[in-house]
């Protein structure tokens, strides 16, 4: 399906900075900026995936376009309306129309909730419908997620790890979002759950035009879901293309990095991997200029001091690089 | 990929090992007729999901099996010697110096309370005799071997002063400080991050090129497989479904599970459409405790007979080198 290009969700600048404290008094020493100016937008129908390795920031910004944790700064507009400083009232009625599937589906249920009442809890939240129209609702998602109805008396603890994960997917569609965040949604689950778990997404944006915001690590499944993809390292954004593009012409020499690092699946294309050691830098530590300088190939006396603006190269590939 | 002698004897061989574990409604086995050999300087994949008992095989190679477990038959020679007839004491002497093995969490597998030079001086000290000085000398060398940046400084510094990938390295360096024969690793590079990974895997087999050791890789992930194996053993339920070398197994799988899982894996199409399907393999592994009667596959399996369901059908050697458990390839032997 070609999704609708006008954007839904719009982020601009969006920043998350955590305060760092040290001493006796607890004084603010710094700050750790876990995003660090972050802009994109979000198509109807569409998937765009954030991707990157740990501590790049990407899992913060999906919980920082929940609300989940409160951004330091930037604009965020949901379908025309800007959410106004993250307050309580105005975070309520959006997030019924935004929600999110955890990473971890054996910590993100209450394991002493029947699993019709976890799926219940949002429709309960925003009042909607009657008491038996909820408890349709809830028979309904199940099937829809490929759960059998007659084990809404089950908890949690009953499923496999699969099971789970379609009970979270089944309350994060309880209120029919137009946008699900989808935070590492299969990296806890074997391979042939994985795949289960991707088709059923796959098909739900189909059925019901859903966007998903995806936060993921592993390019094989960045690759199968995404409509455009948005490459993340210390805090920013440096690379967002569509798919193919950026599966076909890397520019970014992270972006690089990162593709020429995934496996091959082919025995006889097998990559001389590096033994050299370059560690991720962490966000506290941000090196000056552009962050990934000290360990990008192409990197000269400008990368050190001046930080590269994501700007419009061929298409619709925007990057931030002074060489590229 | 090595140059395997078919002269040289295996540096481990496993015959019909079976592992029970004791469940509060009596002991079921958990791993069952597990057969296998590798060489020096081969190295062996061993792959399956959650509960296919790679792991467990693992630790049981290392007779570090959780109390609940027990090796209920078979044979383990290690260089030639047989390991499960062998005292505590023994073990302990061989443990480290013959077999050695990189778990996959080092942030757990390495003692935080001791710095990683000590650690790694403390093995060399158990296994060979030498001075605490010449043992420092050798857990800095071994660093150095693993590429740890500044190893002198490394040496004096505590496991949560490094990062993941520093002490996956050091973990590396533990396991090979008395230059064992076979080295085990249970998952080495699934807690870390992609460029980490592709450096840590880099770094696995060039050590095996340049010290011949036989190597046991346990993964869930065929990209690592692809990367590294010569051969690979494919497990499901507690057993060996398919063994292959690695070109036999990506060429040309037998097993509609190792199919099916090659089919999962997102990526491997050349591009996908968003809106593609991958195939999955529908429903879950069985639990070790309540298998089918027939093929543990078969009830997962688009293929499954009447026969599937009722017998559980053997390993055979389908092609020459490449063996399966399936029916459906009965007549290709």
């Amino acid at each position: 399906m070609q999704p609708d290009r006008t954007p839904l969700l719009s982020v601009e600048n969006l920043k998350v900075h955590f305060p760092i404290r040290s001493g006796v008094f607890q004084r603010q020493m710094g700050a750790v900026k876990a995003v660090d100016g972050v802009s994109f937008s979000l198509g109807r129908g569409e998937t765009l995936s954030l991707v990157g390795e740990s501590g790049c920031g990407k899992s913060t910004t999906g919980l920082a376009l929940m609300g989940l944790v409160k951004p330091t700064g930037g604009r965020v507009r949901f379908d025309g309306n800007e959410i106004e400083g993250f307050k309580r009232s105005a975070l309520k009625s959006y997030r019924r129309r935004m929600q999110i599937v955890f990473q971890d589906p054996f910590s993100s249920l209450n394991p002493r909730q029947r699993v019709k009442d976890i799926i219940r809890a949002p429709l309960d939240i925003h009042a909607v419908g009657t008491r038996a129209e909820r408890d349709a609702r809830v028979a309904e998602l199940m099937q829809r997620v490929g759960l059998r109805p007659d084990q809404a008396d089950n908890f949690a603890h009953q499923f496999s790890g699969g099971q789970r994960q379609r009970i979270g997917i089944a309350r994060a569609l309880a209120l029919n979002p137009d946008i699900i965040v989808c935070d590492e949604p299969v990296s806890a689950l074997d391979v042939s759950v994985q795949a289960q778990i991707l088709n059923l997404l796959s098909d739900l944006q189909r059925d019901l035009g859903v966007s998903y915001l995806s936060i993921s690590h592993d390019l094989g499944v960045v690759e199968f879901i995404s409509h455009r993809v948005a490459v993340m390292y210390l805090g920013k954004i440096v690379e967002i293309a569509p798919k193919k593009t950026i599966f076909s012409t890397p520019l970014h020499p992270y972006t690089e990095l990162l593709m020429r690092s995934a496996p091959s699946r082919d025995p006889r294309k097998r990559h001389s991997f590096s033994a050299s050691n370059y560690d991720i830098p962490s966000a506290t530590r941000k090196p000056s200029g552009c962050p990934f300088h000290p360990r990008c190939p192409l990197a000269t006396d400008i990368c050190k001091s001046d930080e590269p603006e994501l700007t419009l190269r061929a298409g619709e590939q925007f990057v931030a690089c002074h060489h590229r | 990929m090595n140059q395997i002698q078919p002269s040289q004897a295996p540096a481990i061989e496993v015959t019909d090992l079976q592992i029970e574990v004791m469940g509060a409604n009596g002991s079921f086995a958990v791993v069952s007729e597990m057969n296998l050999s590798v060489r020096p300087g081969e190295t062996l994949c061993i792959v399956g999901e959650s509960g296919c008992g790679k792991s467990i095989t693992a630790l049981s190679l290392m007779r570090l099996l959780p109390d609940a477990a027990k090796i209920t038959g078979g044979r383990l020679l290690i260089d030639g010697q047989d390991f499960l007839a062998m005292n505590q004491r023994q073990v302990e002497q061989f443990r480290g110096d013959k077999i050695a093995m990189i778990f996959q969490e080092p942030l757990t597998a390495l003692n935080p309370v001791l710095r990683i030079g000590e650690q790694i001086a403390e093995g060399v000290r158990e296994h060979r005799r030498c001075s605490r000085s010449e043992a420092h000398e050798r857990a800095v060398d071994v660093l150095r071997l693993v590429q740890m940046p500044d190893p002198e400084r490394r040496a004096s510094q505590f496991p949560h002063e490094l990062s993941g990938g520093m002490r996956q390295r050091a973990m590396i360096a533990l396991a090979l400080a008395c230059e064992p024969k076979i080295i085990i690793a249970d998952e080495p590079t699934t807690a870390l991050d992609v460029t980490i990974q592709a450096q840590i895997l880099g770094l696995i087999s060039d050590l095996q090129k340049r010290l011949g050791t036989a190597q046991i890789l346990i993964t869930h992930d065929l990209g690592v497989v692809s990367e590294v194996a010569d051969r690979v053993i494919v497990m499901y339920a507690g057993r060996k479904v398919e063994e292959a070398s690695i070109y036999d197994l990506f060429d040309n799988p037998l097993h509609p599970y190792t199919i099916g899982l090659m089919g999962a894996v997102p990526g491997s199409g050349a591009s996908s459409d968003a809106g593609d399907r991958l195939a999955d393999i529908p429903g879950t592994v069985p639990p070790l405790w309540n298998l089918p009667k027939g093929c543990a596959f078969a009830p997962r399996c688009a293929n499954a007979s009447a026969r599937c369901l009722e017998e559980r059908p053997p390993l055979q050697e389908k092609r020459p080198g490449h063996w399966a458990a399936c029916w459906e390839h009965d007549d290709a032997a």
